[in-house]
């Protein structure tokens, strides 16, 4: 139970995805405009993330391992990634409408999304058991959406500042985002 | 000389870092050291060269609506050679760059690249471009792995230059380092281009 706690936190806050991990950072520059539409991208990249990280730990563990395939792993893992966010799409656009209207445009983003490769590519250098797995692959979504989330008010309230204009845009994110990791270091001291 | 524009127009104007702001999380994550910098570059570039040069090759063959899968199978290919190259020759840098060169997969640029413009440009033209904006990357790695190596060990490429006096800056080796020179370099960029008219 404790190092489940420690997978969770340290994934959120600890080893944050965004901030500390690098990984996720082109959606995290993109979609950080509005709060409503982050809050819509985490959703879909928490979803998204913790079915790759069950089908990829069956995949590896099943298949890739038993046949002694693990160079496969890369190829493998992408195409599976991109055909899962193609299904879910289908999906959702199938079972909710709703659900499809607010996460429809942020669906085909995430094939690119490092961070989904990169959760199923950490639960492999990590060992974590299935349930590790999946548990890790939702904490790193929810630690992506926390930051996302909170560049995102950060932004909406600097829309009325007048900005030195070459700091204008995704310079003046990147400094935000440094600020922020400096304060998610904070967090190492507690584990 | 149109294969000269295409491989400058990579290097500066349309520079895949500071000016599309493509393949940002290697950007960040791998300059902590300037050699890191240039061989995540070289191997970013070594990929998307050889991966334009393919699906440009392919683009008459590929059916318009399977073309992103192709041509992730594409550029997955090349990163499992270069991954496969990398451990085998430079250990050392393997294990340093870690999860971040089967990501090369997922780096927008290549993606990016083989989208806009090999999928629809002849060969020669394709590898230029690939040939600029791969170089374009690994100068803007490089100079931002210098820029944090000297600042946070006062070394670059592992030699000390800093004297023995010099104090340095830990946190341009962390994350938040990472972020803040990225930031500030985009905006010294910025005002370059403004200043110099090149837009």
């Amino acid at each position: 139970m404790t190092s489940i706690l420690a997978i969770i936190f340290g994934a959120i806050f600890v080893n944050n995805f965004v901030l500390t991990r690098f990984l996720g950072i082109c959606p995290f520059l993109g979609v950080s405009k509005k709060v409503d539409t982050s809050i819509g991208m985490g959703m879909a990249v928490t979803f998204v993330m913790g079915l790759a990280s069950l089908v990829t730990w069956l995949l590896e563990y099943y298949i890739l391992q038993a046949f002694q395939l693990e160079y496969l792993r890369t190829i493998v893992f992408i195409l599976v990634i991109a055909a899962l966010v193609q299904f879910v799409e289908l999906v959702i656009r199938k079972i909710s409408p709703v659900l499809y209207q607010a996460l429809g445009i942020f669906l085909p983003l995430i094939t690119t999304n490092c961070a989904v490769l990169g959760v199923a590519l950490l639960n492999v250098q990590l060992e974590h058991n299935l349930l590790e797995a999946v548990i890790f692959g939702v904490a790193a979504a929810l630690g992506f959406t926390l930051a996302l989330v909170i560049l995102a008010g950060i932004r909406e309230r600097l829309e009325l500042v007048a900005i030195p204009k070459h700091f204008r845009g995704v310079s003046l994110a990147l400094i935000i985002a440094g600020i922020l990791s400096i304060a998610f270091m904070g967090f190492q001291g507690m584990m | 000389m149109s294969l000269m524009k295409e491989v400058t127009k990579g290097i500066f104007k349309e520079n895949p870092t500071f000016r599309l702001v493509l393949g940002t999380c290697p950007t960040l994550a791998v300059t902590t050291l300037a050699v890191n910098g240039l061989g995540m570059g070289l191997s970013t570039a070594a990929v998307l060269i050889a991966s334009n040069f393919v699906i440009s090759l392919l683009r008459k063959f590929i059916p318009d609506k399977i073309r992103i899968p192709a041509y992730i199978v594409i550029i997955a290919t090349f990163v499992t050679v270069v991954d496969m190259l990398l451990n085998a020759f430079t250990p050392e840098l393997h294990s340093a760059l870690g999860i971040f060169i089967p990501l090369i997969v997922v780096n927008c640029i290549i993606l990016g690249r083989a989208e806009a413009f090999a999928s629809k440009n002849p060969i020669a033209a394709s590898v230029a471009d690939g040939l600029g904006m791969g170089l374009g990357f690994t100068l803007s790695l490089t100079i931002m792995g210098s820029i944090r190596e000297i600042l946070s060990a006062g070394t670059i490429f592992g030699v000390t230059i800093m004297g023995a006096g010099y104090e340095p800056f830990q946190i341009f080796g962390s994350p938040a380092g990472g972020f803040l020179v990225y930031g500030l370099m985009m905006a010294l960029v910025n005002m370059l281009f403004k200043k110099f008219r090149l837009e």
